[in-house]
């Protein structure tokens, strides 16, 4: 890496702190409860829209993993979720009706809530249908995780997106408000993904899985990118550059080993390919807000068409995250 | 008569002050030094916390403890003063830290030491013979100079350090001193510790000790080596280091290991392991065993952890092992081999092969139109599937994970010039890989493929030059495959010899010969078309020479001496 490039660098990651910084005010503040922070508290941050339904066992799943407060970015839900959200006593709540592409996918308003709000903890970027696993995660909170990096010097923490999905048509079972997701998704790929390296931010570049497999056989190089940095020691001059797929400094994403050895890591089973996602699809494809004009969501729509069923017989089904390690999807690196 | 424990704490002050209460109402003495660091709020309540317990002693004034310091070599001396000269029942002393956790009853520790009264328990290491440290200097430590903190000014550390190297300035060390290295936390009887305090000497060995790298790790244990007359060299506290120098931490998951393992202390404990601290901190005597530490397990376990995380497991490519070129420690997960000519010159080879091998056999899994998986699967083991496209988008990743997937199962396919050429090199540098090429036999499909004649002669041009480049591939003296290349006309001469060669490497037949043969293509006629194919011009020199009647008689459905070797 030149200077040159390292300056480029740090000149792009200004811009997207500016960026976030403009945006701030695209965001309305619903219920603010950061005066609850402690020192030492683990911070989840989250964008949503319309996805009342899956809250309630998303705030359970992470507050029994030891997420302390909830930072929401509600963006124009018209289902109860803001009313529900705002409700919590352990959620800080921002509602906004500005553009979710403009705000590069909720990016920008993400990095302004950690910028004012998390330096110096340990934030969890997550989706609302992403749920974080990693190696112990039955028999050590988050907290155990976040004390050992620390105790390691290490800053950032991967897990790759896993998609989920159900035996049969996706719509066969309909989600219940409080349900374990995996109850119905409980199948995934295990060993269909295929990495390179970017080198302009020295992340890993995940692909593959279900979604490949089945909506982008015939395109792989549009499939959705799989690689997740959720869990960072946030420092006001860090800011995601691209969904959670990366960070700048780029040092946070060298979560990998490259001399042969394994570093920990997670995974966060992806709860899409649920009822819900059929309704999900309609909507955006008419609202064009998300990553290259939807065409992922198109790609969805043109075989949701024929009812697929995501399953092979080669599926496997979720069973805990010594599953995970055993396929080599996570690892336990030296964390022992 | 009973053991002292001193107590160095820094952080987690409330576990700390738990430990010592346990200590303290089982009758035994507890020292505490706490770090200057540690605020005066939090120190006022660690001392709340064991008020009124008329055993326990703080060491004032309180010393920066900062790590690989004199100052926490210092603290132990004062600690140790304090306990000999305030607790004259104490045979034995203890030194644990604030994240120690003692895994058995105080009795049992008692009637251990009682049992051993003139013992020290000390891991003491000369740096002569063993590389004790991961990765620090050794005898560096005690001929050098260490005035700036490696924590805070790591750049004027490494920079004295280069300087005293490069001007050869050593200290000596001071007779009759021998150096030895060794875990921090020791067990001492009285009389040695005494003598350790009372040397004549002593001032003089702390003046060399407080420049010493890491003297908490080299001070009493080469003190001891003068006084003691028992040492027993290990330590009574387990604790492991990983590859980094960080010691491992124990979590509630570990409780069984911790139980079965008999050892009397553990460190780190993770502050939150609650489990760990209502389970251990009892002297509950039903859980007395008497028994010597085995701590052999849990040594397992870390040393597993320490190779997973500099080794990793081989043929693996994940979010957190993406080793670098001719760094993966094993490109792929398993040997596999490569067919090339072999379902040319054959019919149904690969039927064949996996009846005779018992392992998988795929088509040609770089297929242009798909990836021929065995029994034509459109999906395979970790949903890999048949796309083409997919496959091509990453082809080695293709093959490294269908490796990985099918561990304990080997993998057998077939490989040629009209499939995607883009994992040969993969292959090649692959020691793995067992890759077997019968030149020229592509021209057999052709041959009876009823082509016109003028694309036959520019696709037996365009397979011949892919062909010509990947033998010359194989040929590079960087391969680390197994490689063997015939030309089909070297090849026919002797075909069973050649191929039981190859299985012979795949499925340890002990010497037997095969009892099945496979079935070669109709020849019939194939001399003369390569003939006809020069004779229009092309260099074809591949496929080796054939004469143009091969078979003057008319063509053989089967070769005569395959039948023999039937038989």
């Amino acid at each position: 890496m030149s200077a040159l490039d390292s300056y480029r660098m740090r000149l792009k990651r200004k811009k997207y702190r500016i960026r976030a910084f403009r945006k701030r005010r695209e965001l309305k503040v619903v219920a603010d409860r950061t005066g609850a922070i402690k020192r030492g508290h683990l911070l989840a941050f989250t964008t949503l829209r319309n996805e009342r339904v899956r809250l309630p066992y998303f705030l359970d799943y992470y507050r029994k993993a030891g997420v302390r407060h909830f930072f929401m970015v509600d963006n124009a839900s018209d289902d109860g979720s803001r009313e529900y959200l705002a409700d919590q006593e352990d959620v800080s709540l921002w509602t906004t009706e500005a553009s979710y592409r403009r705000a590069r996918f909720g990016v920008d308003w993400l990095n302004w809530l950690a910028l004012r709000h998390a330096h110096g903890h340990w934030a969890l970027t997550v989706d609302v249908d992403e749920f974080l696993v990693y190696p112990f995660c039955d028999t050590r909170p988050i907290n155990a995780l976040t004390d050992w990096l620390d105790g390691s010097g290490l800053r950032s923490f991967s897990a790759m997106l896993l998609d989920m999905y159900p035996k049969g048509p996706i719509d066969a079972q309909t989600y219940a408000e409080g349900q374990d997701p995996f109850e119905i998704a409980s199948w995934f790929d295990s060993g269909n993904y295929m990495i390179s390296r970017n080198d302009r931010f020295q992340n890993l570049w995940i692909q593959g899985g279900p979604r490949a497999r089945a909506f982008f056989a015939d395109a792989p190089t549009n499939a959705p990118s799989l690689n997740k940095i959720p869990l960072v020691k946030w420092d006001r001059a860090y800011c995601y550059v691209n969904s959670t797929h990366m960070l700048l400094p780029r040092g946070l994403n060298l979560t990998y080993d490259e001399e042969g050895g394994e570093k920990t890591c997670g995974a966060l089973l992806h709860a899409k390919f649920l009822n819900t996602f059929i309704d999900k699809t309609e909507e955006e494809i008419t609202r064009r807000e998300h990553f290259a004009g939807s065409r992922e969501y198109l790609a969805y729509h043109a075989v949701l068409k024929e009812q697929p069923d995501l399953w092979t017989k080669w599926s496997e089904q979720y069973i805990n995250w010594r599953q995970l390690e055993i396929l080599g999807l996570i690892s336990k690196g030296n964390w022992a | 008569m009973t053991v002292g424990f001193i107590l160095l704490v820094h952080t987690a002050l409330d576990r700390a002050a738990q430990v010592a209460r346990h200590w303290a109402l089982s009758g035994c003495p507890v020292v505490i030094h706490a770090d200057r660091k540690v605020t005066r709020s939090a120190y006022a309540k660690l001392q709340r916390r064991v008020k009124g317990m008329d055993n326990v002693r703080f060491v004032t004034p309180r010393r920066h403890c900062a790590w690989g310091t004199w100052g926490i070599v210092g603290a132990t001396l004062s600690a140790a003063e304090t306990m000999l000269a305030e607790y004259p029942d104490v045979r034995h002393v203890y030194l644990a830290s604030g994240s120690c956790l003692p895994l058995r009853p105080v009795q049992e520790l008692e009637a251990y030491l009682a049992e051993r009264p003139r013992t020290d328990f000390i891991e003491s290491v000369t740096i002569e013979d063993v590389a004790w440290s991961k990765g620090g200097f050794e005898r560096e430590r005690f001929t050098l100079r260490f005035p700036f903190s490696w924590k805070s000014h790591r750049e004027l550390f490494d920079r004295w350090v280069a300087i005293q190297r490069r001007f050869k300035l050593h200290r000596a060390i001071p007779d009759p001193i021998v150096p030895h290295l060794g875990s921090q936390w020791w067990c001492l009887s009285r009389a040695t510790l005494t003598a350790i305090l009372e040397d004549p000497n002593r001032e003089r060995y702390d003046r060399y000790f407080r420049r010493v790298w890491i003297p908490d790790e080299s001070y009493f244990q080469s003190l001891v080596r003068l006084h003691s007359t028992s040492v027993e060299s290990r330590s009574l506290t387990l604790s492991k280091f990983d590859s980094q120098g960080k010691p491992y931490v124990f979590y509630d998951d570990h409780l069984q290991l911790l139980r079965r393992s008999d050892c009397f202390m553990a460190r780190k404990i993770w502050p939150h392991a609650d489990r760990l601290y209502s389970a251990f901190l009892s002297n509950d005597p039903n859980v007395t065993k008497n028994a010597e530490p085995r701590p052999g397990r849990i040594d397992r376990m870390f040393a597993n952890a320490g190779e997973r995380r500099v080794l990793g497991r081989p043929g693996l490519y994940m979010q957190g092992r993406f080793p670098r070129n001719d760094r993966e420690n094993g490109r792929t997960a398993g040997p596999y081999s490569v067919f090339e000519g072999f379902g040319e010159l054959f019919v149904d080879f690969d039927t064949w092969l996996a009846r005779v091998t018992g392992h998988r056999v795929h088509k040609h899994l770089y297929a242009p139109e798909r990836a021929e998986l065995a029994g034509g699967e459109q999906v395979y083991n970790g949903a890999l599937t048949d796309s083409a496209a997919l496959r091509d988008y990453n082809p080695c990743a293709f093959l490294t994970n269908l490796i990985w997937t099918t561990r304990g199962e080997r993998q057998c396919f077939m490989f040629g010039p009209r499939d995607n050429q883009f994992p040969a090199g993969f292959m090649a540098a692959d020691p793995n890989a067992q890759i077997s090429v019968i030149a020229g036999a592509w021209a057999i499909p052709l041959h009876r493929s009823g082509l016109p004649r003028e694309l036959m002669r520019k696709e037996a041009a365009r397979l011949q030059r892919i062909e010509a480049g990947h033998l010359e591939l194989l040929r590079a003296r960087w391969v680390k495959a197994r490689v063997r290349i015939w030309t089909l006309a070297d090849f026919v001469e002797a075909p069973m010899e050649k191929l039981q060669d190859v299985l012979d490497e795949i499925v340890p037949l002990q010497g037997r010969r095969m009892t099945e043969v496979p079935r070669m293509a109709d020849l019939g006629g194939f001399g003369r078309f390569l003939q006809d194919l020069k004779n229009d011009g092309m260099n074809l020199h591949l496929p080796g020479d054939f004469p143009a009647d091969d078979f003057p008689e008319g063509p053989p459905r089967t070769m005569p001496y395959l039948v023999k070797q039937a038989e």
